[in-house]
């Protein structure tokens, strides 16, 4: 156990060292997918833990994102930006005074996010499946709409301008992996197997004592807090938002690197964060004009979420549990060459058949 | 002294009386035998007293408290607890994960505390650890704890659902069919096996079982069920000669 942790130190100096020689050698376009990686690693965490390890299958982090993308910004604009940004409808002066660095502010998102998340929790989960689904998008909507509408405090539809761009890589990764080890230290602890037992098995949880409703409550606060963490660092990145970026589409990204990676898998999501997101900028070119010799595609916008459509459904009928599963990275996997055996076993399974 | 006293109690689905007026006394120590027909209503009967429906009339009293209509967990809490008649375990999670998720309930420390591994925390942990491998080691389950729970045989299925139950620290323990799908030689096992945990955890245990062999063998006291009208209970001999009983398992001439 311990050469595991000494493994894992030296793990984690590594990646930060490379991470610091991406810093320095990545043009800003590249370091801007690299950052981006890490919110979604964020992001694609607090959605494994409700849709993943609890088994609660909710749409809703697009509204929690918003949440708190809105507090963060708002926090850190300054109050004679703000003054400029809002000269449609002027502003409300409590928000107005509403100031905090960025660290503060972030974690107010988080904390207002995950505030929310509780309370909503009350009433939705008393739903189950498909109708806890429906409950969560109708409420991540109706969030959207809320934003769109109060325009004294979100600027409405001309949403909020001028936001310090100060998420670098030593904040979307430091909280990434601050996340990382969060959602570990909770997996392997005691709330973390009670919260799995209610995945397994609802009625057998409950008989062994587990309280449903307060640990599933538990778990849709906290992944609705690191949503919020991953909306306000979305938004001190891109420098804008407004309520058209909170839509249903953003919750579907999300989702899709947490079905891809493995419901269940921490390991799976960090992995599939950073291959969908890297993805996405790389297909790039499927939108724009192709010439085959003798015949010309002229731009179709959207073609790359064509290719993640197919991906999507191959995962779904080769791997219906993600590609890694429910099962996590571990040092024994490469120290004693497990990994070996994986394809020992897989020959003989195919030799059988 | 009378551990459980389950007070006249009837539930009602729409038109149906699935269970009606039943009464049972438990006394701690003593194993007690549920049995009837198919459809007689026992598994309801274990349902109302552990929670999962609110008896239509009547009330459930444990160790002299009043716990009708309490949630099922809360009453797991207090002390008592269940194996289900199709086994439900953790099927995904190992078989030590199984017994640590039942010493859950017990647990103090918050959950922040759980995440920074707090020295009480960490101290509550170690504790459970070694009370799960005791009580995994009890159960003859040593050798197969990081095994998954769904890879186990089934008779071995079977006494780790127990011992999950077990791991709540209860002091009645209600068990569903525990000898479903044994055969002969594992049903004397199980036999033995029930009998040594009540002397070891000084646990009441009520259970429902129609392999009669196992019931006439184990249990003190029977109370017998055909449409959720109690037609018979007292010691197994009594049970056996009872003609009621004789008319509702074998009809009358």
């Amino acid at each position: 156990m311990k050469k595991h942790r000494v493994l894992t130190a030296l793990a984690v100096v590594v990646i930060i060292g490379l991470l610091g020689v991406f810093n320095l050698t990545f043009d800003s376009y590249r370091l801007r997918i690299l950052n981006l990686c890490g919110v979604y690693v964020v992001l694609g965490l607090s959605m494994n833990l409700i849709n993943g390890f609890t088994g609660l299958f909710s749409l809703g982090h697009a509204g929690f994102m918003a949440i708190g993308a809105y507090v963060s910004s708002l926090m850190t604009m300054s109050p004679e930006l703000k003054d400029t940004v809002f000269y449609a409808v002027p502003i409300n002066p409590f928000v107005k005074a509403m100031s905090a660095p960025f660290p503060i502010a972030l974690l107010m998102g988080g904390i207002a996010a995950g505030i929310l998340g509780a309370l909503i929790a009350a009433p939705i989960l008393r739903l189950k499946d498909d109708y806890l689904a429906i409950a969560t998008l109708g409420f991540s909507e109706i969030i959207r709409v809320v934003a769109t509408n109060l325009q004294s405090i979100t600027n409405g539809a001309l949403g909020l301008k001028g936001i310090d761009r100060v998420t670098n890589t030593g904040w979307s990764w430091g909280i990434a992996i601050l996340t990382i080890y969060f959602m570990k230290k909770l997996m392997d602890g005691s709330y973390g197997k009670a919260i799995l037992a209610i995945r397994e098995d609802e009625i057998a949880a409950e008989a062994m004592g587990i309280s449903l409703f307060r640990h599933k409550m538990y778990s849709f606060a906290i992944g609705a807090f690191f949503a919020g963490i991953g909306g306000g660092l979305l938004a001190h990145m891109l420098g804008t938002i407004d309520p058209l970026m909170f839509r249903f589409i953003l919750t579907f990204n999300i989702l899709l690197i947490v079905v891809l990676g493995g419901i269940g898998s921490i390991t799976g999501t960090v992995i599939s964060a950073c291959v969908v997101t890297s993805m996405m900028e790389v297909l790039r070119f499927l939108e724009g004009k192709m010439d085959f010799g003798f015949f010309e595609i002229q731009g179709i916008p959207g073609m790359r979420m064509v290719v993640f459509s197919a991906l999507l459904m191959s995962v779904i009928l080769w791997y219906p549990r993600g590609l890694m599963g429910t099962s996590e990275f571990n040092w024994d996997f490469i120290l004693e060459k497990k990994y070996l055996k994986l394809f020992k076993k897989k020959k003989t399974v195919s030799e059988e058949k | 002294m009378t551990i459980l006293n389950v007070d006249n109690i009837t539930m009602q689905f729409g038109g149906l009386k699935a269970v009606s007026d039943l009464k049972i006394d438990i006394s701690e120590k003593e194993i007690v035998g549920l049995i009837g027909p198919n459809g007689a209503g026992k598994t309801t009967a274990f349902n109302m007293i552990t929670g999962v429906y609110k008896p239509t009339l009547g009330n459930v009293y444990f160790k002299d408290v009043n716990i009708t209509g309490i949630k099922p967990h809360e009453i797991t809490k207090l002390g008592i607890a269940r194996t289900f008649q199709n086994i439900r375990l953790f099927k995904e999670l190992s078989v030590l994960d199984n017994v640590l998720i039942a010493n859950h309930l017990r647990l103090k420390s918050g959950i922040v505390a759980s995440v920074l591994k707090t020295p009480a925390y960490k101290k509550e942990e170690k504790h459970i650890y070694e009370k799960s491998l005791q009580l995994l080691e009890d159960v003859g389950l040593l050798d197969l704890i990081n095994e998954k729970a769904e890879n186990l045989p089934y008779g071995k299925q079977r006494r780790l659902e127990i011992a999950r139950a077990l791991a709540t620290e209860p002091q009645l323990l209600l068990l569903d069919e525990p000898a479903a799908g044994m055969n002969p030689q594992e049903s004397l096992e199980l036999m033995e096996f029930i009998r040594e945990i009540r002397d070891k955890f000084d646990i009441a245990i009520l259970m429902i079982e129609h392999h009669m062999q196992v019931i006439m063998g184990v249990c003190e006291k029977i109370y017998v069920l055909d449409y959720g009208v109690t037609i018979a209970q007292g010691s197994p001999e009594n049970i056996q000669n009872d003609p009621k009983v004789i008319e509702a398992y074998l009809g009358v001439e």
